[in-house]
C-alpha cells in the first residue's frame, strides 16, 4: 500500500479534529476532537514505521504510549467536564469565560476598596 | 597634680557634665542642676589654678600622639601661654555664671536638661579651643561650638524667628568655616605640622608659600565666627535664643574664639601686609556700621548684639595693628561686662515683660522694681562706653593706643594707613558706642508711664550673678599694668592723648543722645505703643519667648519700631530706616547668594523631576500601555486562544519551510 493513503487519511482526520476543537461548543465534543487529532498522529506514526521498515519499531511503540496517555487524558478531561457541568449546569466552552480580562476595568488585578465585594459575590455565586 | 593634668581636666569636666546631664536628664531630674553647674564651676576653679601656676611665664607645651595620621601628624597638644590661661579663666567664669543664672531663668523649661547639657558641651568645646596647641584639635572644638550654637539659638523652636535664626547662624558661620578649613590645610601643608607653634615658627621664618592667600582664608573663618563684616548678620538674629545663651555664646566666648585664634596665629597674618590691611578695613567697617545699626534697634538684646559686633571690631582692629595684647585685654574686659549686660537685660526683659525699648520708654518704675539690674547695668554700660575708671576704658585705650602707635609708624611691618584707619574708626565708634549705651539706659530705665505687670522679686540666682560679674567690670582695668607680663610685653597702660580723645568722644556721644532724648521724650506719651507679655507665675524665659514671638506683630519688624520718641530716630534721620535693617546687608545677601542658590535648586529640581524622572517614568508607562493593548486579547474564550495558537504555528511552519527551501 502506498504511503499516500494513510497520510491523506491522517491529514483529513487531523483537520476534522482541528475544526472540532476550534469550532464545537460542547466540551465533550471538543475532547472527542482532540482524540481525533491524536489518532491522526498515531496513524502517521504507524504508517511511517512500516514505510521506513524500522528494525526497532519505534513508531509502533510510541503509538502505544500515545494511546495510553490519551486514555488517561480523556479520563481526567471527562471528569473535569462532568464537574463543570454539575457546577454550572452547562458544558459550553463559550460560556466558561471566568478568566477573561475585563476591558472596562484595567485595574482588575489591583486590590479594590469598593466594588470588589460585588464581583467576589458573583464569583462565589458562580462557584456554588 | 601637674599643671598639664589640671589643664587637661578643664575642658574634660564640662564635657563629662554634658554627657551625664544628657543621660540622667529624664531619669533623675534632681541631678540635672548639679550636673550642669558643678562641673563648670570646678572647671573654672581649675582654670584659675592653671593660670596661677602658669603665671605668665614661658609657654607650657604638652602633646600626646594617639595614632599616626598620615603625612601631617595630629597631636592632642596643649599650649598654655598667658593668652590661653587668662581666656580660659574668662570662659570658665562666664560659663559658671550663665549656668547658675539658667537654673532660675529656665526653671520650668521642659528642655532644660538638654539645654544645660548643650551649654556644658559648648563650654568644654570653647575651653578646648583655648587650650589646644594643634589646629586640628582646635577645629574640633570650633565646630562643636558651631553646632551647639545652632541648637541653643533654636531653643525656642516653637517660634518662627528662633528657627530661622538658628539656621542662619549655622549657615553663615559655615560659609566662613569652609575657607577656614582650606586655610588650615594650606598652612599645615607648608609647615608640615598642625601644631600652632610649628606653624608660627614657619611663618616667622618666611616658610609660607602663599602667606596672603592663607591669611585671607583664615580671616574668612574668623569673620564668620567673630561676626565681622560681611558675615556678621547672624549675630543680631541669634538674639532669638534665650538670654543666657546670648550672654555666653554671643558675647563672651564663641564670638571671641575668632579673635583669640587670630591672636594665636598673628605671625601668620603679619607675614602679609595685604591681609593686615584687609583686617583693618574689615574692623573699621564693622565698628562704624554696627554702631550706627545699634542706635536704631528697638530690641534690647539686638542693641547689645550690635554692640558686641562693634566691640569685636575693636579687637580685630587691635590685631590689624599688630597688638594682640590689647586685643585679648579688650576680649577679657568685654567678655565680663557684656556677659553682665546680657544677663541684666534678661532681668529687665522679665521685669518689664517686653524686649522692646519703645515699650520700656513708656513704662515707669523699672529701675525701682529691678534695682540689681539697674545698678549693674548702669556700671556695665559705663564700661561699654569706655568711661574711666571702668574696665572698658582701659582696654579700649589699649586698642586706641596701639592704633596710634601704628599710625605713627612705630609698629613693625604694619602700614601706617591701617593704623590711621583703625584709630579714626575707633574714635568714631567711641562716639557711637557711648550714644547707643546712653540711649539704651535712658529708654530702659528712664521711661515714664504706667508700670508694667509686676513679676515679683527676681530670682536670687539671677541677681547674685550680676553682682558677681560687676567685680571684673569695675576692677579689670587695673590689670592694664599687670597684663603685659602675661602677654607680649607691650605696655597696655592708657596714654594721655588717646585717653583724652577717647573719653571726649564718649562724653560727646552721650551728651548728644541725652539732648535728643530731652527733645523727643515728651512725644512718647502722645503715641502709645507697646505689647507686654506678663506671666507672673511662669519662669522668666517664658516672658522672653513671648516677647520675641510677638515683636514683629506688635512693632512691625524684628529689629526696629515706629517710635517717634526714640532719640536714635532723631539723630540718624533718614539713615534710621536703613540702620534698623542692618544696612540691608541681608537683602544684598539674599539677592547675591540666596536667590541664585534657590534658582539653582529649582533648576536641579526641574531637571530631576521632569527630565531624569521622565525617562524612568516612561520606562514604566510604555510596558503598561503595551500591556493594556495585549490584555484586550484575553477574552476568556479558550477556542479563540487555540485558534490564534494554530494560526501562529502555521505561520511559523510556513516560514520554516520557506527558510529551509532557501526561498
Amino acid at each position: 500500500m502506498h504511503l499516500v493513503y494513510p497520510a491523506v487519511l491522517a491529514a483529513l482526520l487531523f483537520c476534522t479534529g482541528l475544526y472540532g476543537v476550534l469550532a464545537r461548543r460542547n466540551a465533550v465534543l471538543v475532547l472527542l476532537s482532540v482524540e481525533l487529532m491524536l489518532n491522526a498522529v498515531n496513524l502517521n506514526l504507524v504508517a511511517f514505521d512500516v514505510w521506513l521498515r524500522d528494525e526497532l519499531h519505534a513508531g509502533q511503540a510510541l503509538t502505544l504510549f500515545t494511546i495510553a496517555i490519551a486514555a488517561a487524558e480523556i479520563g481526567i478531561g471527562l471528569a473535569i467536564v462532568l464537574l463543570v457541568h454539575r457546577n454550572r449546569g452547562t458544558a459550553d466552552i463559550d460560556r466558561l469565560r471566568d478568566l477573561r480580562e475585563d476591558a472596562n476595568d484595567p485595574d482588575a488585578n489591583a486590590p479594590r476598596p469598593a466594588g470588589g465585594d460585588a464581583a467576589r459575590g458573583e464569583k462565589a455565586e458562580a462557584a456554588a | 597634680m601637674t599643671t598639664t593634668t589640671t589643664a587637661a581636666l578643664v575642658p574634660l569636666l564640662p564635657f563629662l557634665g554634658a554627657v551625664g546631664g544628657l543621660l540622667a536628664g529624664r531619669r533623675a531630674p534632681g541631678l540635672v542642676r548639679p550636673l550642669a553647674v558643678l562641673p563648670t564651676a570646678v572647671a573654672a576653679v581649675l582654670a584659675v589654678v592653671v593660670a596661677w601656676r602658669q603665671g605668665g611665664g614661658a609657654p607650657l607645651e604638652a602633646a600626646a600622639r594617639l595614632t599616626p595620621t598620615g603625612s601631617v601628624p595630629v597631636d592632642l597638644a596643649l599650649h598654655l601661654d598667658g593668652f590661653a590661661v587668662l581666656v580660659a579663666v574668662l570662659v570658665g567664669a562666664v560659663a559658671t555664671c550663665v549656668q547658675v543664672y539658667s537654673t532660675a531663668y529656665l526653671r520650668d523649661d521642659l528642655r532644660y536638661p538638654s539645654y544645660a547639657a548643650l551649654v556644658s558641651l559648648f563650654t568644654s568645646a570653647m575651653l578646648l579651643v583655648v587650650y589646644s596647641g594643634d589646629l586640628m584639635v582646635l577645629l574640633v572644638g570650633w565646630e562643636v561650638m558651631g553646632i551647639c550654637s545652632y541648637f541653643l539659638v533654636g531653643h525656642y523652636w516653637e517660634t518662627e524667628a528662633a528657627r530661622a535664626a538658628s539656621l542662619k547662624a549655622f549657615l553663615v558661620t559655615k560659609a566662613g568655616d569652609v575657607p577656614f578649613l582650606i586655610g588650615v590645610f594650606a598652612l599645615a601643608a607648608d609647615a608640615g605640622t598642625f601644631r600652632i607653634d610649628g606653624i608660627v615658627t614657619t611663618a616667622a621664618s618666611g616658610g609660607l608659600a602663599h602667606p596672603t592667600l592663607d591669611a585671607l582664608l583664615l580671616l574668612a573663618g574668623v569673620a564668620g565666627k567673630s561676626a565681622q563684616f560681611p558675615l556678621h548678620t547672624w549675630l543680631p538674629d541669634a538674639m532669638a535664643g534665650p538670654t543666657p545663651v546670648s550672654a555666653l555664646i554671643h558675647a563672651a566666648t564663641m564670638v571671641a574664639a575668632g579673635v583669640y585664634l587670630v591672636a594665636r596665629l598673628l605671625p601668620v597674618l603679619a607675614a602679609s601686609t595685604a591681609a593686615m590691611v584687609v583686617l583693618a578695613v574689615m574692623a573699621a567697617v564693622t565698628m562704624v556700621g554696627s554702631g550706627l545699626a545699634a542706635l536704631a534697634q528697638d530690641d534690647v538684646k539686638r542693641v547689645l548684639a550690635y554692640s558686641t559686633v562693634g566691640q569685636l571690631g575693636y579687637m580685630t582692629g587691635a590685631l590689624a595693628v599688630g597688638d594682640r595684647g590689647a586685643a585679648v585685654f579688650h576680649l577679657l574686659s568685654h567678655g565680663a561686662f557684656k556677659a553682665l549686660l546680657f544677663l541684666a537685660a534678661g532681668v529687665v526683659i522679665h521685669a518689664a515683660g517686653t524686649n522692646s525699648l519703645a515699650a520700656t520708654a513708656r513704662a515707669g518704675g523699672l529701675a525701682r522694681r529691678a534695682p540689681d539690674a539697674y545698678w549693674t547695668m548702669t556700671v556695665a554700660l559705663l564700661a561699654l562706653a569706655a568711661i574711666p575708671p571702668f574696665s572698658g576704658f582701659f582696654s579700649k585705650e589699649a586698642v586706641l593706643g596701639a592704633a596710634e602707635h601704628a599710625a605713627r609708624g612705630q609698629a613693625d611691618g604694619i602700614p601706617c594707613a591701617a593704623g590711621w584707619l583703625v584709630l579714626a574708626a575707633g574714635l568714631a565708634t567711641a562716639v557711637l558706642t557711648a550714644g547707643y549705651a546712653t540711649r539704651l539706659w535712658l529708654m530702659a530705665f528712664r521711661g515714664r508711664g504706667p508700670e508694667a505687670a509686676d513679676h515679683g522679686r527676681e530670682p536670687r540666682a539671677m541677681t547674685a550673678v550680676l553682682w558677681l560679674l560687676l567685680v571684673p567690670t569695675l576692677g579689670l582695668g587695673l590689670a592694664a599694668w599687670k597684663l603685659p607680663d602675661w602677654f607680649d610685653g607691650h605696655s597696655l597702660a592708657p596714654a594721655a592723648t588717646t585717653s583724652l580723645l577717647g573719653t571726649g568722644c564718649a562724653l560727646a556721644g552721650a551728651l548728644v543722645v541725652l539732648t535728643a532724648w530731652r527733645r523727643v521724650h515728651a512725644r512718647a506719651a502722645r503715641t502709645p505703643m507697646g505689647a507686654v507679655a506678663a506671666d507672673p507665675e511662669a519662669a522668666p524665659a517664658v516672658s522672653e519667648e513671648e516677647a520675641i514671638a510677638t515683636h514683629e506683630a506688635a512693632y512691625g519688624s524684628v529689629a526696629g519700631a515706629q517710635d517717634p520718641a526714640d532719640p536714635g530716630r532723631l539723630l540718624l534721620g533718614p539713615l534710621h530706616r536703613h540702620a534698623a535693617a542692618g544696612f540691608h546687608l541681608d537683602a544684598v545677601v539674599r539677592a547675591l547668594v540666596v536667590r541664585p542658590v534657590l534658582g539653582a535648586a529649582r533648576l536641579a529640581r526641574f531637571l530631576d523631576r521632569e527630565v531624569v524622572e521622565g525617562y524612568v517614568r516612561g520606562a514604566g508607562t510604555a510596558p503598561g500601555l503595551l500591556g493594556a493593548a495585549v490584555r484586550r486579547a484575553q477574552t476568556g474564550n479558550t477556542q479563540t486562544y487555540l485558534g490564534v495558537l494554530f494560526a501562529g504555528s502555521a505561520v511559523l511552519a510556513v516560514a520554516a519551510v520557506l527558510v529551509a527551501s532557501g526561498a
